[in-house]
C-alpha cells in the first residue's frame, strides 16, 4: 500500500463518515431530547435518496403516496384525541397542521415531477418532503408513548423500523437507484487526487454541523430543546411543552437523514432497505459518543467510515464484522470509565 | 357413434367412482421471494405466474401463491403449509438457492415434485437422494462459468480479478469462476468480497486494480452490481468487465447508465430473443412470453427471472397430461406420476432446451446461454 493508495482511502472513509456522523447526529439528538433510540432514521435516508432519485427520472416519487398515508393517519389520530381531550375547537388548526401541510407537500410533489424542475429545486422539494415524515412519524407513534420506559420506545422503534422498511418496498419498488453527482470535477494536490463530490459531502456536512450549533447555541427555539435534553420535568415547568419539543426535534431529525440521503445518492446506490445498515454505522459512531455527545458521536462516526474503508482493502470478507466489533471495546472502556447513573424515571 | 358415447359415459363414470374426496382439479403451490432482498427476482416471477391459463390438459388449476419474504424459514413453512393444507401436486419455488435447499427435504418427505427457480446446482444434486423430487429451471452456474471463460480466452484475458457478494451467490461463482479459468489457462489473481448495501467499494477496488488483472469479473445480482463496476470505471481501470446473469434486468441498466458500457456477460437467450436467427427453436417460445409480459407491464420489463417461472410452467405443460394418464390429481400416485413424467421431459423453454435424466433435473445444454454485451442501455448479442 503507497501513500497514493492510502490518501484515497482515507478519502473514501472520511466521506462515508461525514454521512454516517449525519445520522450519529440525529440519532443522539432525538435520544437526548425524546429518550427514543431512534432506529428507523435509516429509512429518511433511504427515502430522500429515492424521492430525490424519482424527481430526477420526471416520475412521482413513492414519498407522495407515504405522505398522504401518514396525514391520513395523523388525521385521525388528531381528532380522536382532541375528541378525548373535549377540545374540538382547537382541531381545526391542528388538522391544518398535521393534514393540510403535509398534503399540499405532496401535491407540490406530484405536480412537480414531470416538470424536471432545477436539481437544487428538487433537492429541496425532497428535503421538505422528507422532513415532514419526521413530526409525522411522532405524533403517530412516540408522542402518545411520551411517558413509555426507553425499553418500550426502543421495542416500538424496531417495530416502526420494519414498518417503514415494508412500506418503502411498498411505494418505492425492490430496485435501487442513484442519482447524478453534484460535479464530476477533481482537484489534484500533489500526488492525490479529491473528487469534488466527496469535497462537497464533508463540506456540506460540516455546514450542517455549524449550522446545528448555532441553532442549539443562539436560538430560543434551540435552547428550549437543550433544556428538554437535560431535564425533562424542569423544562415542562418553565413552560416548555414536551410534545412540541419532539416535534421540533424528529423534524430536525428527519432533516438530517433526508440530507445525508441526498448526500450519498450520487455515491452509491440506495435500496429501500439501504438505510438500515447506514443508520446502523451512525449508531456506532453515536454508542462512540455516549449517546450523549454530539462532537464525539460525529469523530466517532469519522472513525467507523475510516475503519471501514480501511479493512475493506484488507480484508474485505470482515469488514462488516471489523465496524461492528469496534463497539464492544467503546462500550467495555465507556462502562469502565464513566459513572454510571440510573435515569430517574 | 352412440357406442363412442357409452363408452365416454363408462369412462366418466369410472373417474368420478375412483376419484377421491377431493376435488379432481390441478392444484399448483407458489411459493417465490416477492418481498426481501431477493424481491428483483421475485417480483417478476409472481407476476409471470399471474399471467398463466387457468386450465391445463382439460383439469382446472388452483394457483396458491405465496411470499415467503428471501427467507428460508418462511420458504419451509409455506411449503409445509402447501402440501398438507392445499394438497398441492407440485411445488413451484422459490426464487433463492438457500430457500430452494431447505424445501428439498420437505417435499422429498411429503414425496411431491418440485422445480425450483433458483440457480445452485446443489439444489438438484444427483448424489443426494433427496433431490429425487426436485427439478430446476435456471441454468447452472457452472455452463455459465464456462460461458464466461470461453469468451475470456477468445478476448485474449490472461489474468483475471474477481469481486463478488459476501454471500453464497457471490462465493458460489468464486468457485465456479476459479474451476471454468484453470481449464481455459487464465490465472485469478484478485479475489474481493462486498456486501449488497455497502455504500463504497473503493477499497476492494483499488486492491484489484493494484493487482493488474486482464479482465474483472463481477459476481453480483440486481443492482448492486452496478457499484464495483462504476467505481472501476471512476478508477480508469482499462480492462475488461464482465458480470454475471444475476444482473439482467432493466434497473440494472438504469443504474448503470453509461459507465455499464462495453460490459460482458452470460445470459440466457430470453432477453435478446429478438437477435437470435430464426433457427433457434427458443426464439418462438421466448417471443410469445415476452410478448405476453410486455403487454401487461410495459416495453422492455422483460428479465430471465420471469422466464424460469414461465419454464417451470412450460414443464409441467408437457408432463401434467401424461400424469393425468395414470392417476387423478391431488393422489400420491397423481404425484409420483407427475415426477416420472418430468424426469422425462423435452421442451423448448424462454431460457433453453430442457431434456431431463434421472441424472440431470436441470437438462439445460449450450443453447441456454448466450454471451451479451452492453451498448447505451441496450443487451446486444455477441455472435
Amino acid at each position: 500500500m503507497d501513500l497514493s493508495i492510502a490518501a484515497l482511502l482515507a478519502q473514501d472513509g472520511i466521506t462515508n463518515g461525514a454521512i454516517y456522523a449525519l445520522l450519529a447526529l440525529a440519532i443522539v439528538l432525538v435520544f437526548t431530547v425524546t429518550r427514543v433510540i431512534w432506529i428507523p432514521s435509516g429509512e429518511f435516508l433511504s427515502y430522500g435518496t429515492l424521492t430525490l432519485a424519482g424527481l430526477q427520472l420526471g416520475k412521482a416519487p413513492g414519498t407522495v403516496g407515504l405522505l398522504v398515508a401518514l396525514a391520513i393517519v395523523a388525521g385521525l389520530v388528531e381528532t380522536a384525541s382532541s375528541w378525548r381531550q373535549g377540545a374540538l375547537a382547537r382541531l381545526p388548526r391542528r388538522l391544518l397542521f398535521w393534514v393540510g401541510v403535509p398534503l399540499l407537500i405532496a401535491l407540490v410533489l406530484a405536480r412537480a415531477a414531470p416538470l424536471q424542475w432545477p436539481f437544487p429545486v428538487q433537492v429541496l422539494l425532497t428535503l421538505a418532503a422528507v422532513t415532514a415524515m419526521g413530526p409525522l412519524q411522532y405524533r403517530i407513534v412516540y408522542q402518545p408513548l411520551a411517558d413509555a420506559s426507553v425499553l418500550v420506545l426502543l421495542i416500538v422503534s424496531v417495530a416502526v423500523h420494519f414498518v417503514l422498511t415494508g412500506l418503502g418496498l411498498w411505494f418505492f419498488g425492490a430496485e435501487g437507484s442513484r442519482t447524478p453527482a453534484f460535479s464530476d470535477a477533481s482537484l489534484q494536490a500533489g500526488a492525490v487526487v479529491f473528487s469534488a463530490q466527496s469535497l462537497f459531502v464533508v463540506l456540506a456536512s460540516l455546514l450542517l454541523i455549524g449550522v446545528l450549533y448555532l441553532l442549539f447555541g443562539a436560538t430560543l427555539y434551540g435552547k428550549a430543546l437543550r433544556a428538554t435534553a437535560i431535564n425533562r420535568i424542569g423544562a415542562r415547568l418553565v413552560g416548555i411543552s414536551p410534545s412540541f419539543a419532539g416535534t421540533l426535534t424528529f423534524a430536525l431529525a428527519a432533516l438530517l437523514c433526508a440530507f445525508s440521503g441526498v448526500l450519498i445518492g450520487p455515491i452509491t446506490t440506495v435500496y429501500y432497505d439501504s438505510g438500515f445498515l447506514i443508520s446502523l454505522k451512525g449508531f456506532v459512531g453515536a454508542i462512540i459518543g455516549g449517546l450523549v455527545s454530539y462532537p464525539l458521536a460525529a469523530a466517532g462516526a469519522i472513525l467507523v467510515g475510516l475503519l471501514e474503508s480501511f479493512s475493506s482493502f484488507w480484508a474485505s470478507a470482515f469488514k462488516e464484522v471489523i465496524v461492528f466489533t469496534l463497539i464492544i471495546p467503546v462500550l467495555l472502556w465507556r462502562s469502565l470509565a464513566t459513572r454510571h447513573h440510573e435515569e430517574d424515571e | 357413434m352412440k357406442h363412442r358415447i357409452w363408452q365416454a359415459l363408462a369412462a366418466f363414470a369410472l373417474v368420478c367412482g375412483f376419484a377421491p374426496t377431493a376435488s379432481a382439479d390441478l392444484t399448483f403451490g407458489v411459493t417465490l421471494s416477492a418481498t426481501g432482498p431477493a424481491a428483483s427476482l421475485g417480483i417478476p416471477e409472481k407476476r409471470t405466474i399471474e399471467l398463466l391459463p387457468p386450465t391445463l390438459g382439460g383439469q382446472k388449476i388452483h394457483w396458491i401463491i405465496l411470499d415467503d419474504g428471501s427467507d428460508t424459514t418462511r420458504a419451509v413453512t409455506n411449503t409445509r403449509k402447501l402440501i398438507t393444507e392445499d394438497h398441492a401436486d407440485a411445488i413451484i419455488g422459490s426464487t433463492v438457492t438457500p430457500n430452494s435447499l431447505a424445501m428439498v427435504d420437505v417435499v422429498a418427505d411429503a414425496k411431491t415434485p418440485m422445480i425450483s427457480m433458483a440457480a445452485s446446482a446443489r439444489i438438484i444434486d444427483p448424489t443426494n437422494p433427496r433431490t429425487h423430487w426436485v427439478f430446476k429451471v435456471p441454468q447452472n452456474d457452472s455452463l455459465m462459468a464456462d460461458a464466461i471463460a470461453i469468451n475470456m480466452k477468445q478476448n485474449g484475458v490472461r489474468t483475471l480479478g474477481y469481486i463478488g457478494f459476501n454471500d453464497a451467490y457471490g462465493d458460489s461463482w468464486l468457485s465456479e469462476i476459479k474451476r471454468s479459468a484453470a481449464t481455459a489457462g487464465i490465472k485469478v489473481v484478485a479475489e474481493e468480497k462486498y456486501n449488497r448495501n455497502d455504500a463504497s467499494v473503493t477499497g476492494q477496488v483499488l486492491k484489484l486494480i493494484a493487482a493488474q488483472p486482464d479482465a474483472i469479473l463481477i459476481g453480483a445480482s440486481g443492482t448492486p452490481g452496478a457499484t464495483p463496476e462504476k467505481e472501476l470505471v471512476a478508477r480508469h481501470y482499462k480492462g475488461k468487465i464482465y458480470q454475471t446473469h444475476g444482473i439482467a434486468n432493466p434497473d440494472f441498466l438504469r443504474v448503470c447508465g453509461a459507465d455499464c458500457n462495453g460490459t460482458l456477460l452470460p445470459i440466457g437467450p430470453l432477453v435478446v430473443w429478438e437477435q437470435l436467427p430464426d433457427s433457434n427453436p427458443i426464439k418462438a417460445v421466448a417471443k410469445q412470453y415476452v410478448s405476453e409480459y410486455e403487454a401487461k407491464y410495459g416495453p422492455g420489463s422483460r428479465s430471465s427471472f420471469g422466464g424460469h417461472a414461465y419454464d417451470a410452467w412450460m414443464l409441467l405443460t408437457k408432463a401434467v397430461p401424461v400424469a393425468l394418464q395414470k392417476a387423478q390429481p391431488g393422489t400420491p400416485e397423481f404425484r409420483a406420476a407427475l415426477r416420472d413424467a418430468l424426469e422425462q421431459t423435452t421442451v423448448v423453454g424462454t431460457n433453453g432446451v430442457f431434456t431431463m435424466t434421472p441424472q440431470d433435473h436441470n437438462g439445460m445444454d449450450n443453447r441456454a446461454r448466450v454471451i451479451v454485451k452492453i451498448e447505451n442501455g441496450k443487451w446486444i448479442l455477441v455472435k
